[in-house]
């Protein structure tokens, strides 16, 4: 590993925030699989049986839309599209090739994370608001069991969404990304790596630790905020 | 029992196909609401042959007992009060769950075993395999299954399955006096009920109909209904199928869905085997000359 040490990427308060929707989600995700399709019902069975699954998803569903709200709060404003973030997007099928020096740089969050958050935010109010509806389906009057039929349908599709964006999340921070898993647990990452992915961050952020190769990268940036 | 396991047609969230074979006539229950006088002896009837615990009754300013069936009173006659022209018609229809040959209860239950259908067309909750997610509520057409607050699962009536499993009839039918509940098979049934449209129609009631709604395959409920034009008099729907929503769900929803997610899993697998991981230690020399260029 080259000189420049570690800098701090992630807090305390946001490591723990998003270790409760990833604990929260995977809940989630495996009993509501339970419930999608009887092959999977297998999962509902190692996490206590149907009933307890059935018990208590409604309830880790409200822990993950108050812990989605708290991320939502702190991460807002890192998560607003740039005009950085749109060269990005024109560049995306290098990133997905690996061909990140073709790659324009990025914010404290890269476009697709940004695409990630948003995903999950705008599904987590669809998941919620269907969800309380099918928690109380038999408060629900025949009048309006037009809900009964939307809330299930916007739950299965709000689901899937949110699955897809799970499943390029998690194969990204485990398997592409190195020091992604490591950054979210303990909150710190190579100067290097941070130059490499995040370089407008880093730029903006620690500007102490920023050699002087990547003078550029700060003017950039300081036009995007300005 | 062993021997019902031969008399399995459908089990709800279950992959496998199911184990029925035993070839049964369909049973079936008649009402003629044009003979019910509205006395309640099949309420009663099923509350004491089920056991159920008693609810404390409604005061609706008509003879109902319920404003709606619950956990525990599986059988209602409602009472409506229709006015024809300045003649008032009093209706009463025996409200309870009406058997379908398509359920959509069971179509939309999630748990294993949780909704049976036997061969002799008996739609039947399991209640110790059910989970109590309300599923069944929003597949119902009719709005039949209820969920007890107590102990989270769904209940509904049972054709009483356990006396007819032993050749006898459920006990609503066995209690009415008048004949408007009939029980035998759905060939026997139709025929007592078209005779007796035929008749009121002699009499001049002429828009007598039996209600057997094909939306959902046929009911092992048939009702017999003077104003058969307007079934929603009674609180019937007219024309009642499995919901859309339901069936979206359950049919192409779930295949597109299983679809995307095998393929999201097999697409991150492609990605890594053909890009693998990314590798910043060895590119930030390039990437760097490529920012310091313009």
């Amino acid at each position: 590993m080259s000189a420049g040490g570690r800098v701090v990427r992630y807090a305390f308060r946001e490591r723990v925030l998003h270790t409760l929707t990833a604990l929260s989600y995977v809940y989630l995700l495996l009993t509501g699989l339970a419930f999608w399709t009887p092959a999977l019902y297998w999962m509902a069975a190692v996490l206590g049986g149907g009933y307890l699954a059935r018990l208590l998803h409604p309830w880790v569903g409200l822990l993950f839309s108050g812990v989605l709200l708290w991320m939502f709060v702190t991460w807002r404003s890192d998560m607003r599209t740039t005009p950085e973030d749109r060269a990005w997007r024109r560049a995306m099928r290098h990133y997905i090739r690996n061909e990140d020096a073709q790659v324009p740089p990025a914010g404290r969050f890269n476009y697709g994370q940004k695409q990630l958050f948003w995903l999950m935010v705008i599904g987590g109010v669809a998941l919620l608001l269907s969800g309380l509806v099918l928690w109380f389906v038999a408060s629900i009057p025949w009048e309006l069991r037009v809900l009964r039929y939307a809330a299930t349908l916007v739950h299965a599709v709000a689901a899937l969404a949110t699955i897809g964006g799970f499943i390029i999340h998690l194969y990204m921070g485990l398997a592409v990304v190195p020091e992604g898993l490591h950054a979210i647990v303990h909150g710190d990452v190579p100067v290097e790596w941070a130059r490499h992915h995040h370089a407008l961050w880093l730029a903006r952020d620690q500007p102490a630790r920023v050699p002087t190769a990547a003078v550029p990268v700060t003017k950039n940036d300081a036009a995007s905020r300005g | 029992m062993a021997t019902a396991t031969l008399e399995l047609l459908r089990i709800s969230a279950t992959t496998a196909p199911s184990p029925g074979v035993r070839v049964v006539p369909t049973i079936t229950k008649l009402i003629d609401t044009t003979t019910c006088i509205g006395c309640k002896a099949c309420e009663v009837a099923c509350q004491e042959w089920n056991d159920l615990p008693p609810e404390t009754t409604v005061q609706m300013g008509t003879y109902q007992t319920l404003p709606d069936m619950t956990a525990n009173v599986w059988n209602l006659i409602r009472f409506r009060e229709h006015e024809d022209n300045g003649a008032l018609a009093w209706l009463m229809r025996k409200d309870q769950c009406m058997h379908c040959a398509e359920p959509g209860c069971l179509a939309a239950c999630p748990a294993p075993g949780a909704i049976v259908q036997y061969t002799n067309g008996i739609v039947d909750f399991q209640q110790d395999q059910c989970i109590g997610c309300g599923y069944c509520i929003t597949g119902c057409p009719f709005d039949v299954p209820k969920l007890h607050p107590t102990t989270r699962r769904v209940y509904k009536c049972t054709m009483c399955v356990d006396r007819v499993s032993v050749g006898l009839q459920p006990a609503c039918v066995k209690a009415c006096p008048t004949s408007c509940l009939q029980f035998g098979t759905k060939d026997a049934m139709l025929e007592i009920a078209n005779k007796r449209v035929a008749q009121l129609h002699a009499n001049g009631i002429t828009h007598a109909a039996v209600y057997d709604p094909q939306g959902v395959g046929g009911t092992s409920v048939v009702t017999v209904l003077a104003h058969g034009d307007r079934p929603e008099l009674y609180g019937l729907p007219r024309d009642p199928t499995i919901p859309v929503a339901v069936r979206m769900w359950k049919g192409p929803l779930k295949w597109i869905g299983n679809f995307a997610m095998v393929g999201g899993l097999f697409g991150v697998l492609v990605h890594y085997v053909r890009f693998g991981r990314k590798d910043h230690q060895h590119n930030d020399a390039a990437t760097d000359q490529d920012q310091s260029k313009p």
